[in-house]
């Protein structure tokens, strides 16, 4: 960084300011906000109180929560995400398929918020479309079997939807540099499809899998339009209860909210840190 | 082989089920508005609702402005570096990235607690709602114009446009911007279908806008939600449709990973 600002002039610098001011206003302003609110209290003196906060059982139980759904939602998404992609890089589909499945998933994974959880009420919800036809024409009654779209189950179920094409976008590149030759080699040296894959092609594309997981991960943990639509509130994911706490106190310590802010973006920034340090050493075997 | 190509293909098939049932229940869902027939009746109900036409001028609004706003930030800076400071693209790259690990709900909890008392009380601005919208397209606008400008060979083009006697002005807008515009492009088209329906900012800064009017209506009505629905996807398919057909023709970036949820 020092060396950085020593060779280039200051004038250099100065293009760049309109972009650090509005950088500086907008995101690290308010995140200073958040960190500073903190660890104050009530009457603005410092404190731990609301860090300490963060560890009672009600609390502990929303963060289990969102990081449960983002587990699940990820690993499965991130699981069917690559057989799929998969099916298009070496499974021998034709082209057109690849180039579908391409287009499909970056609308798909931009299709999320509220009109994703209207989608799946339509279809999944009490009165939706397959829920209705598996009870009158085959006599499953899902609901009564347990199924609710409104519930954990339902909401990762729903974020699967967004979750599984940007997994697909995501590791496609990387199964495209899975070799032939690799997959030769072993065969020739007598080496069984379950062995090739357990020793050669998933060690190497081990690093890529887990960075697009762990960014699924971080997807789905700071998702709150498409909770919101769907449950209206009622699983206490901690965007959900930022949410309230920002409409009111609902916490009855307003800088209880703070906390949890800035714990969400501690568990974000550690898995984007995460993610970063696995595909650099991803780099050494995949373009 | 043989057996792997039936793998893929079971794959696939499963896939499309998760992907085109619920669209299709939500179509076959949003007909059913009229008793006993099918009818569209449930898409003129709510696009003939004046308040659909309001909040949709005003989201469309803020995706403009927000396109403006970011492009006119993000441009000027990225050509800055590449051609003056290339070794402060690693640090512009990570604050554009930034909105990765702060989630659009912290954001906007930070915006309103910063925002809402002196100096700067302008928490009830459209400003801020506009700030907040380029905040998240930030990762999208920059990596569309740094993969855009790493295409082009950028010092060549402008050293040549400046040894012809061309200006800045003039290098900028007739020889820099138009090699860039698939890139533009995607980032606009991008950012668009990213505010269009947002939801998250919008209801906490209390806007009337495209995503909080639908999250209402779904509280209301039970046909009218699927129409929505329908409508948001037809949009979002139009938006990365023309999108990567454009990079197609014009050699743009492919990179549509996005969204906020």
């Amino acid at each position: 960084m020092a060396r950085i600002l020593a060779r280039v002039p200051v004038r250099a610098w100065a293009g760049l300011l309109p972009f650090f001011l509005f950088a500086a206003a907008f995101m690290l302003l308010p995140a200073g906000t958040l960190l500073v609110g903190s660890f104050l209290d009530a009457q603005g003196s410092f404190s731990l109180a609301n860090i300490a906060h963060l560890f009672r059982p009600s609390i502990l139980r929303s963060y289990l929560l969102t990081i449960e759904v983002s587990v699940v939602t990820a690993v499965g998404g991130g699981v069917f995400g690559f057989l799929l992609a998969y099916a298009v890089t070496l499974g021998g589909l034709p082209r057109g398929v690849r180039g579908f499945l391409t287009t499909f998933s970056g609308v798909a994974s931009n299709f999320a918020g509220v009109p994703l959880a209207f989608a799946f009420i339509a279809t999944l919800g009490r009165v939706g479309l397959v829920t209705v036809v598996l009870k009158t024409v085959f006599g499953i009654s899902i609901y009564d079997g347990g199924f609710n779209l409104y519930s954990f189950w339902g909401l990762s179920f729903t974020y699967m939807y967004f979750q599984l094409p940007l997994m697909v976008l995501v590791i496609t590149p990387a199964l495209d540099g899975v070799r032939r030759e690799w997959r030769e080699a072993c065969e020739n040296l007598g080496a069984s499809r379950l062995q090739y894959w357990r020793h050669v092609a998933l060690p190497i594309l081990m690093p890529s899998l887990l960075a697009a997981v762990i960014l699924l991960f971080g997807n789905a943990f700071g998702a709150y339009a498409t909770a919101y639509a769907l449950t209206g509130g009622m699983l206490d994911l901690i965007p959900i209860l930022i949410g309230a706490q920002i409409r009111g106190d609902v916490l009855h310590d307003p800088n209880l909210g703070y906390a949890l802010a800035l714990g969400m973006v501690v568990i974000m920034t550690l898995s984007i840190l995460g993610s970063n340090a696995l595909q650099k050493r991803s780099a050494r075997w995949l373009p | 082989m043989k057996r792997r190509r039936i793998a893929a293909w079971l794959w696939i098939t499963l896939g499309c089920l998760y992907f085109f049932l619920p669209l299709a229940a939500t179509f076959l869902f949003s007909l059913r508005a009229k008793k006993g027939v099918l009818s569209l009746a449930a898409y003129t109900h709510v696009l003939s609702d004046p308040q659909f036409l309001r909040t949709f001028t005003f989201s469309l609004e803020m995706a403009v402005l927000t396109i403006l706003a970011g492009l006119a930030l993000i441009v000027p800076t990225a050509i800055w570096v590449h051609l003056k400071i290339p070794r402060a693209r690693t640090l512009i790259e990570t604050f554009a990235l930034l909105p990765f690990v702060i989630p659009p709900i912290v954001l906007v909890f930070g915006l309103i607690r910063t925002y809402s008392r002196p100096p700067l009380p302008i928490v009830s601005s459209p400003v801020l709602l506009i700030a907040g919208y380029v905040v998240l397209s930030f990762p999208y606008i920059f990596r569309s114009v740094d993969s855009g400008l790493r295409a082009i060979n950028l010092r060549i083009l402008t050293e040549a446009a400046q040894s012809l006697g061309a200006s800045w002005w003039t290098t900028l807008f007739r020889v820099v911007l138009p090699n860039l515009r698939a890139a533009l492009l995607s980032a606009a088209f991008l950012t668009f279908s990213i505010v269009i329906g947002e939801l998250t900012l919008a209801v906490m800064l209390a806007w009337p806008a495209f995503g909080p009017y639908m999250a209402q209506v779904g509280r209301n009505f039970a046909y009218e939600p699927a129409a929505l629905s329908v409508v948001s996807f037809l949009l979002t398919w139009g938006m990365i449709g023309l999108m990567q057909a454009l990079s197609r023709s014009l050699g743009g970036p492919r990179s549509v990973v996005g969204g906020t949820h």
